[in-house]
């Protein structure tokens, strides 16, 4: 017997390669309409600010509303500079990996925000729990760039001894969690970290992120429960970049308004934000980072973005959505919204800006000619071999022993 | 000396590991006010505050999680999952990460921590609270694998994991919580005031990690097994006369292969054993590396006995459950092969 009526749905994104993109339909809020509540209301009084969208910098490029942070030139300046930095250093990284420098690359391309102001946002002794392309963070925090590279490259300078795919970074002295490429994972352990850190009186935090695409695995839910729950100090980020790997964002969201809309079911404070304006990004997690610190708990961020390049050096994505997507996303280029701002407030030039470029270009050539001093994955020098037997436990037992003594090393 | 069972040594144990280190801290689903569905950790929030022993929402992998960044941050997190059954959910954490954390990072985070969890039959648990899942994590590098077999070890067993630094997997044979089980279905229950391992040191100790135990020693044949089965083995050396040498592993990893060589060297017939399903269970693990070691010395095959290939029935348990009658018979079938 059938009723004609007991179907399911696909998700389909609104285009396919060969269609004309349009995103006229996501009817996006203007910047500065969105309201700034106390950081300490209740979770299920930001209903508005999960459907809606904070953002500080309107079209002219020109901070708005109650949400500006209102924070200094030079905090922009070094913002942008990071900013920069991470895209050439994104660009350099997949020419070598094109080269057959390293296995395997991810660049952060229209992500550069979401990193760079968040790391900035918190203080360098919160705790990061990040995805695979939050590396904008590492240059906030002030990371040394030969490092990174060694670390990609897998050369015998690797802190993470040619244990891990490239930008799996790992930076404990940064308070930079070891990345996992197990989809959202850290989600819930950051819950765990920071209900670590308030068990020790400490007003540290933990802030972790995962992308739209694995807001559907169970870790997410875990860790929404958990937060809410024990009322930790996290925040909660989802990048929602639009597409994990081939799949658009609602094979994900379902019939969910926003993502952000699925932390107030567990009455955490959720806000969607601008994921390509500096000042919202920055204003946001200062916001969480408050609410956090007075004992308020847990904020769900989702960050809207959209990823600008491929998911990875595995996948083009001209097979799954039009080439000119991302040129007509309506929130533009998260550096170059930046560089306008400041631009405006007559604290930036286009000279600067080139200059700034070529620096930053410099230090990434300068770096990686020291990193590969150090080795490559395919020349060497790597880490010794018999590091593989290393770390897996305090202790080696019988077993590594022997296996080690087989391997001959 | 006291007198415990083994919950009561486990609730020792944690009692002695809360009372000496305030980054110790214990927690799982109904493990906090209530005390535990088996009372493992009874009173202990009562004692330690309900920051430090409390109860958690019933997700056995945001508890995974939770205990690794937890010790991540420095803290000694003894987490419960309510039966090894409902592990399951906890695996990604588990093996992907609880794992992996000292590895991928090159020493810069450690995850040591203690999953507690009651394991295997014996008790009409059916499906579903019957598993004996240990194979599953001895094949994760990373992890240590632990299971006692009576209250003194239990104890010095659950200390000596947290102690180590590295995450343990802990099943608790819950057949023989509050007594010893000798393997013949249906009779009444012994009680651990009458067994030696039953006295319990209220302090601190630690039976050491890696080291099985020569429970009883023999000639006959060797019989390598772990947590209930131990006592069935011995109860079936009894029964049969045949002298057996048992062998309670005690951790599955690193499992004691020194101990195993030596005795399978001397009586060149061996039977391992335990209660998971045969094909990829622990004891092939067993019996690869004794053929590797004493193979000039066996004078048998290497016998499994083991669980089926089946799911754990609930009417028919006993046929499933390896008892003191088909223990009697694979070590006759050992000690009698040409």
């Amino acid at each position: 017997m059938s009723n004609g009526e007991t179907r399911f749905r696909v998700p389909a994104p609104p285009f396919r390669p060969g269609e004309e993109p349009d995103f006229s339909h996501l009817k996006l809020p203007k910047a500065g309409e969105a309201k700034r509540p106390d950081p300490t209301v209740e979770g299920r009084e930001t209903q508005d600010l999960a459907l809606g969208l904070v953002g500080v910098l309107d079209h002219n490029h020109q901070a708005v509303g109650e949400w500006d942070p209102k924070v200094s030139a030079d905090v922009l300046r070094e913002g942008l500079k990071h900013m920069v930095l991470t895209r050439i250093y994104d660009e350099r990284m997949l020419k070598l990996q094109r080269q057959g420098k390293m296995s395997f690359y991810m660049k952060s391309k229209g992500e550069e925000a979401v990193a760079v102001a968040a790391a900035m946002a918190l203080r360098d002794d919160d705790m990061i729990f990040p995805s695979y392309r939050q590396q904008g963070m590492l240059f906030a925090r002030g990371r040394d760039i030969v490092d990174m590279m060694c670390h990609c490259i897998s050369n015998s300078r690797d802190n993470l001894k040619g244990r891990q795919l490239p930008v799996h970074y790992t930076w404990a002295e940064g308070n930079f969690f070891t990345i996992s490429g197990n989809l959202g994972t850290q989600f819930p352990q950051a819950v765990g970290y920071a209900m670590a850190c308030a068990y020790k009186g400490e007003d540290r935090i933990a802030a972790s992120w995962i992308g739209d695409g694995t807001t559907a695995e169970g870790d997410f839910h875990g860790a929404l429960t958990l937060a809410s729950t024990y009322r930790a100090p996290t925040i909660l980020n989802v990048v929602n970049n639009q597409w994990a790997i081939s799949s658009y964002q609602g094979i994900a969201l379902g019939d969910a308004p926003t993502f952000a809309s699925k932390g107030l079911g567990y009455c955490l404070a959720s806000i969607r934000v601008d994921g390509n304006d500096f000042l919202a990004v920055y204003a946001a997690t200062q916001w969480a980072a408050e609410r956090a610190r007075a004992g308020h708990g847990t904020t769900l961020l989702e960050l809207f973005t959209y990823r600008a390049d491929a998911h990875s050096t595995s996948d083009e994505p001209s097979k799954y959505r039009p080439k000119t997507e991302g040129e007509v996303w309506p929130l533009g280029d998260p550096i170059e919204r930046l560089k306008q701002h400041l631009i405006g407030l007559g604290e930036w030039d286009q000279a600067r800006h080139e200059q700034l470029e070529e620096e930053m270009t410099q230090l990434v050539v300068k770096s990686y000619k020291e990193a590969e001093s150090h080795g490559t994955l395919h020349e060497g020098p790597l880490a010794p071999t018999q590091t593989i037997f290393e770390d897996v436990y305090a202790e080696q037992d019988w077993r590594l022993k022997r296996q080690r003594q087989d391997l001959g090393v | 000396m006291p007198v415990m069972n083994m919950i009561q040594a486990l609730n020792s144990g944690m009692d002695v590991l809360l009372e000496r280190d305030e980054d110790v801290v214990a927690f799982g689903e109904d493990a906090g006010y209530f005390g535990g569905v088996f009372k493992t950790t009874d009173g202990l929030q009562a004692k330690y505050g309900a920051d430090r022993v409390f109860d958690t929402p019933i997700n056995e992998a945001a508890i995974a999680a939770m205990a690794i960044g937890m010790a991540a941050r420095g803290l000694k997190p003894i987490a419960e999952i309510q039966f090894a059954d409902y592990i399951f959910p906890a695996i990604d954490q588990i093996v992907s990460e609880m794992s992996r954390i000292r590895y991928r990072s090159a020493g810069q985070f450690t995850s040591g921590c203690v999953v507690r969890t009651p394991w295997g039959g014996g008790i009409r648990g059916g499906q579903t609270h019957s598993m004996s899942p240990e194979a599953f994590f001895t094949h994760v590098p990373g992890v240590q694998v632990v299971v006692p077999s009576n209250p003194y070890d239990a104890k010095g067993l659950l200390i000596a994991s947290l102690e180590s630094g590295d995450p343990v997997i802990f099943f608790e044979p819950k057949r023989i919580y509050n007594g010893p089980f000798d393997g013949v279905p249906d009779k009444p229950l012994s009680s651990w005031a009458k067994h030696p391992k039953g006295e319990v040191p209220d302090g601190h100790y630690t039976v050491p990690l890696g080291k099985a135990d020569i429970v009883r020693e023999g000639e006959a044949c060797t019989v390598v097994t772990y947590g209930t089965l131990v006592h069935v083995a011995e109860a079936a050396a009894e029964a049969s006369g045949i002298d057996a040498e048992i062998i309670d592993l005690r951790t599955l990893v690193p499992y004691d292969i020194e101990t195993i060589a030596k005795s399978v060297n001397k009586t060149g017939r061996v039977v391992v054993a335990h209660e998971a399903p045969r094909t990829s269970g622990f004891g092939a693990e067993l019996a690869a590396q004794i053929q590797e070691e004493c193979f000039y010395a066996l004078e048998a095959p290497v016998f499994r006995l083991t669980g089926w290939d089946t799911p754990y029935p609930h009417a028919h348990e006993w046929a499933y459950f390896p008892t003191r009658d088909r223990f009697a018979r694979a070590m006759k079938t050992v000690t009698e092969a040409a």
